[in-house]
């Protein structure tokens, strides 16, 4: 008796284990695949092969070993995109996962190439990677850890995916990055800013291109000691998590170094909507300075309520009060309306950056060109990271000449690359963090049009972000070895 | 003293959102005996029909502005609002301005056909299935209601600002005799305090003053008898449906200036708003609207800075606090009536 069917699905690896493979083609023994005469004994063998091959995950399947997990076969090559599709930041995931289209669309040769064309490494050539065309699955984290977990899972078991990137919250990403590396896989890493995710939680396997909070408060800091005066007075509202401990910690050591006081630093829950009964006391407190370390929601409600209680109309201790949002969101911006003109804060990256600061920012209006073009609005900085991202993969992939991710790891680490839209830039090999210039931007007052909605404030040259890798805002965790899994 | 004042005010406006929300959880309960976990998305909704008309009212025409240039270097293309060709640019614009508060005509239409829908089309199908069935049923159409203002308005919150002549804030404390600047208080809050005490009258009054309200409150009271005297009680609790799904729209209106109006808004209120409820005493409208402003108040209070630093995380848990040793204390809630939720 003979059966034809694709050499890589499930079933043919059920029958390469009950059966004989000749060329691709099967022949079942008899005692395992007997319809017409079914025995009890032959039935639950069959039936035990057949679950215990179900159950396993394909990177621990025959076919997965060879070397590293999930080793692609045939003529493709899976990436797993794990963004927020649903939940408070699924306009992000959604931006995210456009860009990801985008970058899979040059990878194979489709579209204007986008980045490709400027990015200094030439090792791409439209081809795919290494010759195989891409393809991708996506995942949503929910921006939940433990869906984002399943997620990524997921697809690494079921889908086989040999990368994962995406999401838009640093638990996801240290909850993802953690589960790349037992299973083998690259992670590289979409918009997470807690110094955490590479710094006490840094993986192997997981890398960063978005900046962090220590850089965010490195930029900002000369900027508001500039703008405000180095004799001010901050208090401080902190999201109650991860993010927002390392920010507040960033923001606050930055500032004080410069001779900013820190009045007082109040945790408010993550689920917290109405903001007036933290705010009001800022206004008894003799702060002229207000640092919301909110993100989302939390940063649009927080700065809605501040400006409705007319903080910015003060004047204290003599000077105009002041609002400070230390990470800035173009999705998020548009939330808060016109509450956000004149606030100051810092971003990874901006769709105008190369027009307004030059050609050091080259790659910037390639990718907006693509993007709007395809879209018809500019991408956001989420987008921007996570395309950089994907070709950073595709790049390293091809120099390495293998997907085995100890190969990526070697070839990522340590890696100067220009002309992605952030200037020159260091994959540092102690951290797998990104150092690179950070924007310090404030809300613009006149916005010509509707994404027109920060003006650069200043650019801060990488070197005026970078630390040591020992620095104790990341002490705690170690890099550990790559896993090559399987 | 002025920080306590301070937290008074802070808690009025908040208390007024879950009155205005509990009353119509509340009056839901009492006439229908049903326990409407899709109350917040009426809230919800309510915000969203001020998103909807701002948009409506700034429905606009391209004209192509060949002197500016969009972020792909073409020629600008520039939205003109309808509404500038009709009235003029100027008063035009007011009109855009006091978009929420015209909304307001435009939702109570909206919201009673809303909960007309839902009473007639799915809700009376569980009058006689346990509490469970009906919680159930109302949380399932909770989230599809989210998920539908997700699909068409996205997930990030829409800015829907207050007219121009309420944008900013006013000095309570020196109005009082306190140090300037101590006590500073938004004009919009405030009216949303008076909008609620105004609504929440008229509720009482129409169910007071009226012979509507009279044959609603005997309902209430004994449903059984009136129907026995030939009144179509039926017809006149789902009356009261609509009526409740409007308040919590009109809550939800005038709230969006306060917070960007975002899908899960009702969520966020719902809980709070069943704890008000249960704090009141089921189907008790005046313990509806005490416990939301208590509530409201002393969630105000356990958020202070000085307070926290007593007791860490007292925020977060100080209304189920109050609600455990209420219940505890008072099993029917502070003005709960006697057979409501009991067999």
């Amino acid at each position: 008796m003979e059966f034809r069917f694709p050499v890589d699905t499930a079933f043919a690896h059920l029958c390469r284990t009950a059966g004989e493979e000749s060329a691709g083609v099967f022949t079942i023994r008899e005692e395992f695949m007997s319809f017409s005469n079914p025995t009890r004994r032959g039935l639950i063998k069959t039936g035990a092969i057949a679950s215990a091959s179900i159950a396993l995950p394909t990177y621990l399947r025959a076919d997965g070993h060879t070397g590293f997990t999930n080793a692609p076969q045939g003529d493709t090559v899976t990436l797993g995109f794990n963004v927020p599709q649903s939940g408070p930041y699924a306009d992000e995931g959604a931006d995210e996962l456009r860009a990801f289209e985008l970058a899979v669309e040059h990878l194979n040769g489709e579209g204007d190439g986008g980045m490709m064309q400027t990015f200094s490494s030439k090792a791409l050539d439209g081809t795919g990677i290494l010759g195989k065309k891409v393809q991708f699955v996506t995942g949503d984290t929910q921006t939940k850890s433990d869906a984002a977990r399943a997620s990524a899972k997921s697809m690494i078991e079921k889908d086989g995916a040999v990368m994962i990137s995406g999401g838009s919250s640093s638990g996801v990403a240290v909850a993802v990055q953690a589960l790349c590396q037992e299973a083998g896989i690259i992670f590289m890493a979409g918009l997470t800013h807690s110094n955490d995710t590479t710094g006490k939680d840094k993986r192997a396997n997981g890398f960063r291109h978005f900046f962090n909070s220590y850089m965010s408060g490195a930029a900002l800091a000369p900027i508001l000691a500039n703008e405000y005066g180095a004799d001010r007075k901050a208090y401080h509202l902190t999201a109650d998590y991860n993010w927002g401990y390392t920010t507040e910690e960033a923001v606050r050591s930055s500032t004080e170094a410069l001779g900013w006081e820190t009045v007082n630093a109040v945790k408010t829950p993550l689920t917290a909507t109405d903001f007036s009964a933290y705010i009001a006391p800022v206004i008894q407190s003799g702060a002229d300075v207000l640092v919301l370390n909110h993100y989302g929601g939390n940063m649009v409600n927080s700065l809605t309520n501040a400006v409705q209680f007319g903080l910015r109309g003060q004047t204290v201790n003599g000077k105009k009060f002041e609002i400070v949002v230390p990470l800035y969101s173009e999705l998020m911006a548009r939330g808060a309306g016109a509450n956000i003109k004149g606030i100051i804060g810092s971003q990874n990256w901006d769709w105008s950056l190369e027009d307004k600061l030059g050609a050091r920012y080259t790659g910037t209006n390639a990718f907006v060109q693509s993007f709007g073009t395809k879209y018809g609005f500019p991408p956001s900085q989420a987008a921007h990271t996570c395309y950089v991202q994907t070709l950073l993969y595709a790049d390293a992939v091809t120099r390495a000449g293998s997907f085995n991710p100890c190969a990526v790891v070697e070839a990522l680490a340590g890696f100067e690359f220009d002309g992605l839209g952030n200037g020159p830039t260091l994959y540092r090999a102690d951290d797998h963090q990104c150092f690179k210039d950070v924007l310090v931007v404030k809300g613009k007052e006149n916005p010509e049009n509707q994404y027109d909605l920060v003006e650069i404030v200043e650019v801060t040259p990488a070197e005026q972000v970078t630390y040591a890798p020992d620095h104790p805002q990341f002490s705690g965790g170690s890099l550990g070895t790559c896993n090559p899994g399987a | 003293m002025d920080a306590i004042l301070l937290q008074i005010l802070n808690g009025l406006d908040k208390g007024s959102a879950y009155a205005l929300i509990a009353l119509g959880l509340t009056l839901i309960f009492g006439t229908l005996g049903v326990v409407n976990f899709a109350h917040g998305a009426l809230f919800m909704i309510g915000a969203f029909c001020a998103v909807t008309f701002s948009k409506m009212l700034s429905f606009s025409h391209i004209v192509v502005d060949e002197t500016k240039k969009d972020f792909l270097g073409n020629p600008l293309k520039v939205e003109v609002p309808y509404i500038h060709d009709l009235f003029g640019v100027t008063t035009g614009d007011a009109i855009i301005d006091w978009a929420v508060p015209l909304s307001i005509l435009f939702t109570i239409p909206v919201m009673i056909g809303i909960g007309f829908i839902m009473e007639r089309g799915l809700i009376k199908h569980f009058y006689h299935r346990p509490h469970a069935d009906q919680i159930l049923v109302t949380f399932g159409l909770a989230i599809v209601l989210q998920e539908v203002i997700k699909y068409f308005y996205g997930a990030n919150p829409i800015p829907t600002p207050a007219p121009a002549a309420f944008a900013g804030s006013f000095d309570f404390g020196a109005m009082l005799g306190f140090e300037a600047n101590n006590i500073i208080y938004p004009y919009w809050r405030l009216v949303y305090f008076a909008f609620a005490a105004v609504i929440i009258g008229a509720v009482f009054a129409f169910l007071q003053f009226t012979t509507f309200g009279m044959v609603v409150r005997a309902g209430m009271a004994d449903r059984e008898t009136v129907g026995l005297l030939g009144i179509d009680i039926d017809k006149r609790f789902t009356i009261m449906f609509g009526i409740a799904a409007a308040v919590a729209g009109l809550a939800g209106v005038m709230y969006a200036p306060i917070n960007s109006p975002n899908y899960h808004m009702g969520m966020d209120f719902l809980v709070l708003s069943f704890v008000v409820v249960v704090v009141g005493g089921m189907g008790s409208l005046p313990g509806a609207v005490l416990a939301g402003f208590l509530l409201g108040i002393l969630e105000s209070f356990a958020s202070m800075a000085v307070v926290l630093e007593f007791i860490p995380g007292i925020n977060q848990i100080i209304i189920y606090l109050v609600a455990i040793i209420i219940l505890l204390t008072r099993p029917r809630g502070l003005m709960g009536r006697k057979g409501v939720m009991e067999d």
